[in-house]
């Protein structure tokens, strides 16, 4: 077949980067196409990165790529109307290694194009890619306008909302209920009162990297829809937004706008950012529906990678998508190599990377969470709990001269005033167990 | 801190403009099927807005490409597509 590169990857986030990069570094010819008019432009996460991956496929990826600060803070929010009780996880060992660190995209996503091309790979900014070319349902490459290119293998990595795959018919539209949306703001504030704020030791001690930290709040913040919300630091600015699950915003009537303004407005975020400056709005859908999720991954001439795959993980505790995306187009590139080696890359010879993204780290975790979607969509997790545990804590702390109770009882009595019943408590507990 | 408008906020994101609008709305099946006001909600950039006619009017350039309307709306209302390579949304930070 008379082809114009081995492989074209279709779109420059980072699974088609990294799926780019090594095979490049393979020696295939390959192109990178990416829609915005510079590689990041149209990149937007919450910007937690579990970044132990990156560091196998860039070595001294956290010296030379721009990473933000380490995250060695944790903190769980449960945020209600008129209280916030926090989960404080601080631990020296999360910076040594470093495990964490927070970015911002558009700044990475140039940093890793820059990347590819130093490997050898072609990389096309500005180009949208609008169809695929194909024959009897074998791929034969993608077209842009009046632009024809062919290759062995597309590698569709165009993000959750992934055309390439739904107009090749592969993978419908996913249901609003395994979609969310991310709403986010940028907020510059002083590098010092960062770390004032959010109680981070100021003397790097993670590699030499500022340390951060990294709030996941649950509860009010979404006025009780599905979803939470976010709030991470960077070296100079904060990232902060709400998640909302499609579905439940569709039904709440409620603004999704509205919903930002109103978290980084509480009166327990709102010090946070007192005096900050915004940087940037956005909007971006994230995939929720994890296991359910992921499928079409190998159609013939054609390979699925990143979130174009389904590929996302919501924990509650943890957003994980850029690992997964880098995680499969690593497995991906390995495949691809492998079939353009062997001259074959029918559905057939490259179904051996559905087995290698299972074997990985990427799919044991989508295994092993594949129940979370459905227990955080059960809606006591996001209103009852964080209530509960104010009046657990209110019972404790509020020494109103009324005669003492023991913990135990204050929680019994906690939790007979709330809508929860001790059989809710005990099968929720259950089900986190399997589900977490 | 103040966030300001949604238009105020907007203003501080790098838009590169393109040609022509990349959404469309069956203005006749957006009315029979009342879509409207979810629309108005659910956009974060409040690209939608609904006329007093009942006319939905589209602020495209405020867009950025989440994609949550398309998912959203009753099939048939919207015909949504990338901008054109190289237009819309450049997020200087993301
Ligand atoms: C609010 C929010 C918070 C999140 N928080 C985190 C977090 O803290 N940690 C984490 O790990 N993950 C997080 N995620 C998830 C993570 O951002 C994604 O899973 C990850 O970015 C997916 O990477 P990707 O390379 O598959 O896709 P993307 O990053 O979406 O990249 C796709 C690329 O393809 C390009 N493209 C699309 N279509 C075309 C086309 N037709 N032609 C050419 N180019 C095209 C796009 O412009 C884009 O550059 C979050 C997501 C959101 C929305
Ligand atoms: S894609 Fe997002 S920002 Fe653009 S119009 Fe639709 S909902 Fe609004």
């Amino acid at each position: 077949m008379d082809v114009d590169f081995d492989v074209i990857v279709v779109g420059a986030g980072v699974a088609g980067c990294v799926a780019a990069h090594q095979l490049a570094t393979a020696g295939r010819s390959v192109l990178l196409v990416e829609r915005g008019a510079q590689v990041g432009d149209k990149a937007l996460s919450g910007g937690v990165l579990y970044c132990r991956v990156m560091e196998q496929i860039f070595p001294g990826f956290l010296e030379r790529a721009p990473v933000e600060r380490a995250i060695t803070r944790n903190c769980l929010s449960f945020m209600n109307s008129d209280s916030f009780v926090n989960i404080d996880y601080a631990d020296d060992r999360l910076g040594a290694p470093v495990n964490a660190v927070s970015v911002l995209r558009a700044k990475l996503d140039a940093w890793l194009g820059e990347q590819c091309e130093a490997a050898g790979a072609m990389v096309m900014p500005g180009v949208l890619v609008d169809r695929l070319l194909l024959e009897g349902g074998r791929v034969l490459g993608v077209g842009a306008g009046e632009d024809e290119l062919r290759c062995h293998v597309v590698v569709a990595a165009d993000g959750v909302n992934s055309f390439v795959a739904r107009d090749a018919g592969l993978r419908d539209p996913d249901p609003p209920r395994h979609l969310a949306l991310g709403v986010k703001s940028v907020i510059a504030l002083d590098r010092s009162t960062i770390e004032a704020r959010f109680n981070l030791p100021a003397a790097g001690g993670a590699g030499g990297l500022a340390e951060g930290a990294a709030y996941a709040v649950v509860g009010d913040c979404t006025k009780g829809v599905g979803g939470g919300g976010f709030m991470y630091t960077n070296l100079e600015s904060v990232s902060i937004g709400l998640v909302l699950r499609l579905d439940d915003l569709a039904r709440s009537g409620e603004t999704a706008s509205d919903l930002h303004d109103r978290f980084l407005d509480h009166r327990r975020v709102a010090p946070f950012l007192e005096g900050g400056e915004l940087l940037e709005y956005g909007a971006h859908l994230v995939a929720e529906g994890g296991a359910a999720m992921v499928r079409g991954l190998v159609a013939p001439g054609l390979v699925l990678v990143g979130e174009a795959a389904g590929l996302a993980l919501n924990t509650g505790l943890t957003v994980r998508g850029m690992d997964l995306a880098a995680g499969s187009a690593l497995a991906a590139a390995k495949c691809v190599d492998a079939a353009l080696a062997a001259g074959d890359c029918s559905a057939a010879g490259l179904a051996s990377y559905e087995a290698a993204l299972r074997a990985s780290f990427v799919g044991r975790d989508i295994e092993t969470y594949r129940r979370a979607p459905a227990f955080l969509e059960g809606t006591r997790m996001f209103n009852d709990y964080g209530p509960l545990l104010a009046d657990v804590f209110h019972g404790v702390y509020n020494l109103d001269l009324s005669p003492r109770r023991r913990l135990v009882k204050t929680a019994r009595a906690a939790v007979k005033a709330s809508p929860v019943r001790l059989v809710d408590l005990a099968r929720d507990a259950w089900a986190a167990m399997r589900a977490l | 801190m103040r966030l300001g408008s949604i238009p105020e906020r907007l203003s501080r994101d790098r838009h590169n403009l393109g040609a022509a609008s990349h959404i469309e709305v069956d203005q006749a099946a957006a009315r029979r099927l009342g879509a409207g006001p979810l629309l108005e909600r659910i956009c974060p950039a409040h690209v939608y807005t609904q006329g007093p006619d009942g006319a939905i009017r589209i602020n495209w350039a405020a867009c950025l490409e989440c994609g949550t309307c398309l998912a959203l709306a009753p099939p048939g209302v919207l015909t949504w597509r990338y901008p054109a390579g190289g237009a819309g949304i450049a997020y200087r930070h993301g």
